[in-house]
This record gives C-alpha cells, sequence and structure tokens, in this order.
C-alpha cells in the first residue's frame, strides 16, 4: 500500500514537471511567452534580384495554371498545387506523367515565401530554382525546358505580358521561374482565429484549443519542429517512419542527423491536406498525434531526439486537434486565370 | 563519406556544458536557432567554439571546400570546438535547421 502511494506520488512529480515546464528546458513554461513567439510577421520576404509587382504576379499566376508548362501539354503546377485542396492535391502521395505514382506526397506550396530550402528533402536553395525542378522532372511535367520556350514564344499573348513583368528579359527559364516565384511568395494564410488570440482576443478559440496550445508547447513538444508563426523550423527531421527513402540524406551523405530526414510542413491550414508525413501514411490530424505518441516506428541512428515516446489522455488528444484547427484561416477563394 | 568522418574526427572535439573556452578560440551561441553572429573572423589555426544553448537538438557542419566538417548531433546544453587551420572562408550552416548561417572568415 505504501508501496503504491510512493508511486502515485512519483508519478504526480513527474507529471507536474511535464506539465508545467518546457520540454527539455528548466524554464517553467509561461503561456503569454510561449504566444509571442507565434506572431504574424509584418512583411513577406523576398530575393532582391526578384522583387513583386502587379505584372509579375499576374505572369506567373498565369504559368502556374498553364498545363502548357508540361511535356504532355496537361499538367499544370495546380494540378498537383491545387488551392482546392490548400495548394497540396489530398493524396497519399503525387501523380506525374502518365498518371504515375510519385515517390512522396505533394507538399502544400502555402507561405513557401517564409521558406529556405525546397522540396522534402531541401535539394533547391530558392523558390526560384525549385520552380523548374518538377516541369523538367520525367516523372512529373516530363517537359525540358528548351521545348518550354519554345512553347510560350510561340504563344503570341505571352510576349507582352512577360516584356510587362520584365522590361528588357527575354522569355526564358530564368524570367519563367521568376514569374511563378512571385506568384507562388503571394500564397499566404490569411489571420486564423489563433491568430486573433494571439493579438488578445481571448474569445477567438475555444478552452480546449487553448489548453491544445499549452499541450503542444509543452508535453508534447510540437514547437520543438513546428515552431514560429508558421508552424515550422523549415529543418529536416528523421521521425522515425519506416521508409528506405533517406530524404535530406541523399543531399548531406556525411550528416548522420539528416538521414531519413524531411522538411517540417508548415501547420497553417493542415486540417485542410489529409493524408498527412512526406508519405501520406497518416490519415487524419488524430492519427498524426497517435504517431508522435508513440515516438515513431523506427528507432534508427537518425531519429531525431525530440522524438520520444509521451502520454496523452483522449481529452488531450482533442485538445491538441482543436487546436491545430484553430490555425485554419477563412482564405478568399482563388480566382482561375484566363490564359493567352 | 570517410573523408567528412575523418575531418570531423579531428577537427570537432565535444565539450560538456559549463567547459571552459580554450584561450586561443571565440565563442558562438546557438540560440532561438540562430548563431550568435552571422560573420566572424579569426586566424588560421584558431579554434571556434560551438555553444548549443536551445532546448532543441543542432547539427552545426560546413561543406565549404576550406576547413570543411561536420560536428555530430549536440543536444541541448553542449558545446563542441572546431579548429579551422587553413585561411579563406568557411559557410558554416546547422543540418538541421538550414536557417542557421555563419561566416566564419580565416585570415592571417
Amino acid at each position: 500500500m505504501r508501496n503504491r502511494f510512493y508511486r502515485l506520488g512519483l508519478l504526480g512529480i513527474v507529471t507536474a514537471t511535464f506539465v508545467f515546464r518546457v520540454a527539455g528546458d528548466d524554464k517553467p513554461y509561461d503561456r503569454q511567452e510561449a504566444l509571442a513567439k507565434y506572431r504574424r510577421p509584418a512583411s513577406v520576404p523576398c530575393p532582391e534580384d526578384n522583387r513583386p509587382s502587379a505584372a509579375r504576379v499576374d505572369l506567373g499566376k498565369r504559368l502556374f495554371f498553364d498545363p502548357r508548362l508540361s511535356g504532355p501539354n496537361s499538367i499544370s503546377c495546380a494540378s498537383c498545387h491545387n488551392p482546392a485542396f490548400s495548394w497540396g492535391d489530398g493524396l497519399p502521395k503525387g501523380v506525374g506523367f502518365g498518371s504515375k505514382e510519385l515517390g512522396r506526397r505533394t507538399p502544400t506550396i502555402l507561405n513557401v515565401a517564409f521558406g529556405e530550402l525546397m522540396f522534402w528533402d531541401g535539394r533547391a536553395a530558392s523558390l526560384e530554382e525549385q520552380a523548374l525542378g518538377p516541369i523538367q522532372s520525367p516523372g512529373e511535367m516530363n517537359q525540358p525546358l528548351e521545348g518550354m520556350v519554345t512553347k510560350l514564344q510561340n504563344i503570341p499573348g505571352y510576349q507582352p505580358l512577360f516584356e510587362k513583368a520584365y522590361p528588357g528579359e527575354p522569355i526564358a527559364p530564368a524570367t519563367i521561374a521568376k514569374a511563378i516565384a512571385t506568384f507562388e511568395r503571394t500564397v499566404i494564410s490569411e489571420k486564423a482565429p489563433f491568430d486573433d488570440w494571439v493579438t488578445g482576443n481571448e474569445s477567438a478559440i475555444s478552452a480546449s484549443a487553448k489548453r491544445g496550445f499549452d499541450l503542444f508547447n509543452t508535453k508534447a513538444n510540437c514547437a520543438a519542429c513546428h515552431t514560429g508563426w508558421n508552424f515550422t523550423d523549415d529543418g529536416f527531421h528523421d521521425i522515425g517512419l519506416v521508409s528506405t527513402d533517406i530524404g535530406r540524406g541523399k543531399h548531406l551523405p556525411q550528416v548522420e542527423a539528416v538521414q531519413f530526414a524531411f522538411k517540417t510542413p508548415t501547420l497553417r491550414n493542415a486540417d485542410r491536406r489529409a493524408p498527412y508525413m512526406h508519405d501520406g501514411s497518416e490519415k487524419s490530424l488524430e492519427e498524426v498525434v497517435d504517431y508522435y505518441t508513440r515516438g515513431g516506428t523506427t528507432k534508427r541512428p537518425s531519429l531525431a531526439q525530440e522524438i520520444k515516446p509521451f502520454v496523452l489522455t483522449s481529452g488531450e488528444k482533442d485538445d491538441l486537434c482543436n487546436f491545430i484547427r484553430t490555425l485554419t484561416s477563412n482564405d478568399q477563394p482563388v480566382s482561375i486565370p484566363t490564359l493567352p | 563519406m570517410r573523408y567528412y568522418t575523418l575531418l570531423a574526427f579531428l577537427a570537432a572535439t565535444s565539450l560538456s556544458a559549463g567547459d571552459d573556452v580554450p584561450g586561443d578560440s571565440q565563442k558562438i551561441i546557438q540560440k532561438n536557432r540562430e548563431f550568435s553572429e552571422t560573420e566572424i573572423t579569426i586566424k588560421p589555426g584558431e579554434k571556434v567554439v560551438f555553444k548549443n544553448t536551445d532546448d532543441v537538438t543542432h547539427n552545426v557542419f560546413s561543406n565549404s571546400k576550406v576547413n570543411p566538417f561536420t560536428i555530430k548531433i549536440q543536444a541541448p546544453g553542449s558545446s563542441s570546438v572546431v579548429a579551422f587551420p587553413d585561411e579563406g572562408v568557411t559557410d558554416v550552416r546547422c543540418a538541421i535547421h538550414p536557417k542557421m548561417k555563419l561566416k566564419v572568415i580565416v585570415k592571417k
């Protein structure tokens, strides 16, 4: 009996430690301090050599929705990065040229303006560099760049749009990439209920969601990677999924920590982008939370140190998912452009 | 792969939290997923101490032609010492958090 009492007491101390301290930190958790880390930024970053203009956004949007950028003239960037699915495709894995399934889930382009390295494995250093990748990829849009330029040069309506957007520059891969990247930088999630709470509206989200925010930043430790206003560290982590795909490891073979590592996705509007993970293996937010409570599936040397099993009650799981749903904004519908 | 492993072994030495900084070295703090400096200038042979004061792990490395190195996983609170023997510019990153960038200029 005394032994049981002792165990219960110990459990209480351990639980209190988890609840009131940020995981991995000695500092007590403070909700207001945590909230301050999630304030929306005042401006959208862009490179010095590709400042946005209305003409550039307009051109980029048309190119983004134009299937003639693909070899078969039937696949546009928007075929996979579909605004109706929060700029993803709603599939476990992308589908490319010849309706063949690709190796990874289509990442959203939402808020990519704030990203650092592009693609799940970070192989492109900028949005401009990224934009030309899927176009040329035989498995995706299967369009050699030379042929794409010739096609666009032969569509009369494109010449004045390019001239207006990039005066004096030819229709070329570099200008096409710059225009698409400029459009993509306008794809930003709007203010969500969570943002209203951050700025002081206490009734913007439910009590359950507020408890979920506390769990997110403490016991569940989601904030170790899903940090900042866009809920991503733009980093690369092995979260223990069963896979032969080594992700970032292909590009940094000497770094053990990034073997099987993939980029942390944004959680903005996440409830509109099921299924989840880079391989689409988890069907719902609830399944994702369950996955992390188990501490991942595969224990290997590269497994992120932050991935550890932890216990959540069913009420706490609901709280966590309710919180994540407050990150979803009621964005304006996207108009489809008329193509030249 | 072997080359990098050997370099990392020779160049990077781990210190435990609270260790003193060696005399001929500069200290770079990792906090809030940033380095405390974006650029430092040191002399050939000088060392840099990388201290992780974040509550997440880091993995500092450089793929530069001059003074490439890889520190293995740095747990919160730990420090590592890296020697920069050759003149030139070494771009340092965290392999896990690519927004962390530091330029180390090594010149006499």
